[in-house]
């Protein structure tokens, strides 16, 4: 904060000179590589496949309506399956993450040396591999099929869970874990006493806002094979049957909805 | 009988927080410990139960020496000694009996606390002491419900419950308004006396200590400069402990507040303010 002296006057002003020039001088970079990046990404594009592309949209549309509805009577089961990939894979997920997440919380780890490391690295290399790649590994070794669905979203979800959870952790209130402690707790009872109780909502939570997210990815996972849905979101789009794509989005659009729906109450009830 | 010897603990951080302190607390004596913010207060009282580790120095409980105890043997001590805490530190989102019976963890199984199974023994106690600080009614309301001074009687319920010989008492009333500090202050003064417990109380407020303790130490930078009877806490006396400042408004106050009459055990009206 530069003050001057002027007389008997002190000047304030928010920034002094350098550091304001400084600043513009950031700001005006930041038009100019904007500007640059704007010009090359113009210099590679087909513009003919630009200008077309209204036209392409409104032919696809035209083929997608209206959704075949007498196809609808194939896709229930899909649907059960892709909330039920979503609902198990969640609750795999969830069970494993719980003792990561203690073992990765810098109060509650065992050893900050040698466990937490484990545990982190379990969590980032949970969560550095999308579902679709799990599932794309999983279908390879162990067949194409629900199974490899569940355990791809579980794969993927456990790192998510257990890093919001350690955190959830590393945030409580350690004077009541000091007071359950006094009482001559042992540890497993510090934990149920002390601990627990204070994450269990953010648990809650968390669970159900990735069992949210799960019902969206299980959806896609058909893709590459794993089971849901998305078997016949591809296999549709193959044979280019728009009028059975359209239904399908149609059908994910509104199990998503559903779902958001009924987290959204469940966190409302746990919280 | 506690007795602290050459008691010395050094932060990691290099702060020496209490220097070579001797002291000894006879059995059913209730003791004020005062001082500045950073005295050590806390730091005292904490090294009783070893949730702070001293650094060096002796802490025996009767026969046994604390500061030597193995994991096991130092959950066993600490079912001797009951807290009580400033913020109350009561588990917020547990109910108001499963905070009594915390009280308990040092006594029953993992599993048998993990079921809620405590022993009948332990829930009769727990609704006798609720009874006795007027809170019985509110057994099953979550601690978050509950107003201040009805959270620190929880706390001393948990504190009690232990059976304890000791009580480790840390600024319990330093979230209270002043009506309600008195109540808490006397109430913990009765239990005391009801129990033949003894106490260390830390507290900030000099009027508080001199109306309900016996003895008074005072703390100042990890060192003990006034231990005696609250009678002879002078101007020059708190000079020393906390620094310079008009003391001798604090100390006039004391004669009046004694004649006060103030309800000890919280009525009904009280229970659900």
């Amino acid at each position: 904060m530069p003050i001057k002296q002027q007389g008997d006057i002190k000047i304030w002003k928010r920034r002094d000179r350098n550091r304001q020039l400084a600043i513009w001088f950031g700001q005006f970079m930041a038009v100019a590589i904007f500007v640059y990046c704007w010009q090359l990404v113009s210099e590679n594009t087909i513009w003919m496949f630009v200008t077309d592309a209204p036209r392409q949209a409104a032919d696809m549309m035209d083929r997608m309506v209206p959704p075949k509805w007498s196809y609808m009577s194939d896709l229930w089961r899909p649907v059960w399956d892709t909330i039920t990939i979503a609902t198990l894979g969640t609750l795999m997920a969830v069970v494993l993450a719980f003792p990561i997440a203690f073992l990765a919380a810098r109060n509650t780890t065992p050893s900050s040396a040698l466990v937490r490391p484990v545990a982190l690295f379990i969590i980032v290399s949970s969560r550095s591999i999308n579902s679709l790649l799990w599932a794309l590994m999983l279908v390879t070794i162990l067949g194409p099929g629900v199974f490899a669905g569940v355990l791809a979203i579980g794969f993927r979800s456990i790192g998510f869970c257990a890093k919001l959870l350690y955190e959830a952790i590393e945030e409580i209130d350690e004077t009541q874990v000091e007071a359950v402690t006094a009482t001559g707790a042992s540890g497993a009872q510090i934990l149920n006493y002390g601990i627990v109780p204070q994450i269990l909502p953010a648990f809650a939570g968390i669970s159900v806002f990735r069992w949210d997210i799960n019902v969206r990815e299980s959806a896609i996972l058909g893709l590459v094979g794993a089971g849901g849905i998305g078997l016949q979101l591809s296999s549709s789009i193959d044979t280019v049957t728009w009028t059975q794509v359209s239904l399908i989005l149609l059908v994910i659009l509104a199990t998503v909805i559903v779902s958001e729906w009924v987290s959204a109450k469940v966190r409302h009830a746990i919280i | 009988m506690l007795r602290l010897e050459n008691l010395t603990k050094r932060y990691k951080t290099g702060d020496l927080a209490l220097k070579d302190i001797d002291l000894e607390v006879p059995d059913g004596q209730v003791m004020a410990l005062i001082g500045p913010s950073g005295a050590g207060k806390s730091t005292l009282i904490r090294c009783v139960n070893r949730l702070v580790e001293p650094t060096s120095g002796s802490v025996r409980l009767n026969d046994s020496e604390i500061s030597s105890l193995g994991q096991n043997q130092l959950r066993k001590a600490r079912r001797r000694m009951g807290m009580i805490f400033q913020e109350y530190a009561l588990v917020e989102r547990l109910s108001v009996m499963e905070n009594v019976l915390s009280g308990r963890l040092g006594y029953v199984s993992f599993w048998r606390s993990y079921f809620r199974k405590f022993p009948q023994n332990d829930i009769d106690e727990a609704f006798r002491l609720l009874e006795r600080v007027g809170l019985d009614h509110m057994a099953d309301k979550r601690a978050d419900e509950l107003s201040g001074g009805q959270r620190q009687r929880v706390g001393i319920c948990r504190a009690l419950i232990q059976d304890p010989e000791l009580l480790l008492i840390d600024e319990p009333t330093a979230s209270l308004d002043p009506k309600t500090s008195r109540q808490i202050m006397r109430l913990i003064c009765e239990l005391c006396k009801e129990r033949k417990l003894s106490a260390i109380i830390n507290i900030h407020d000099v009027l508080l200590a001199q109306m309900f303790a016996e003895r008074i130490v005072g703390l100042q930078l990890g060192e003990v400069v006034y231990d005696g009877p609250p009678g002879n806490l002078t101007a020059d006396v708190l000079t020393t402990i906390y620094g310079e400042e008009d003391w001798e408004a604090t100390i006039e106050k004391i004669d009046d507040e004694d004649d006060e009459d103030l309800d000890s055990v919280p009525t009904s009206a009280d229970a659900v303010e």
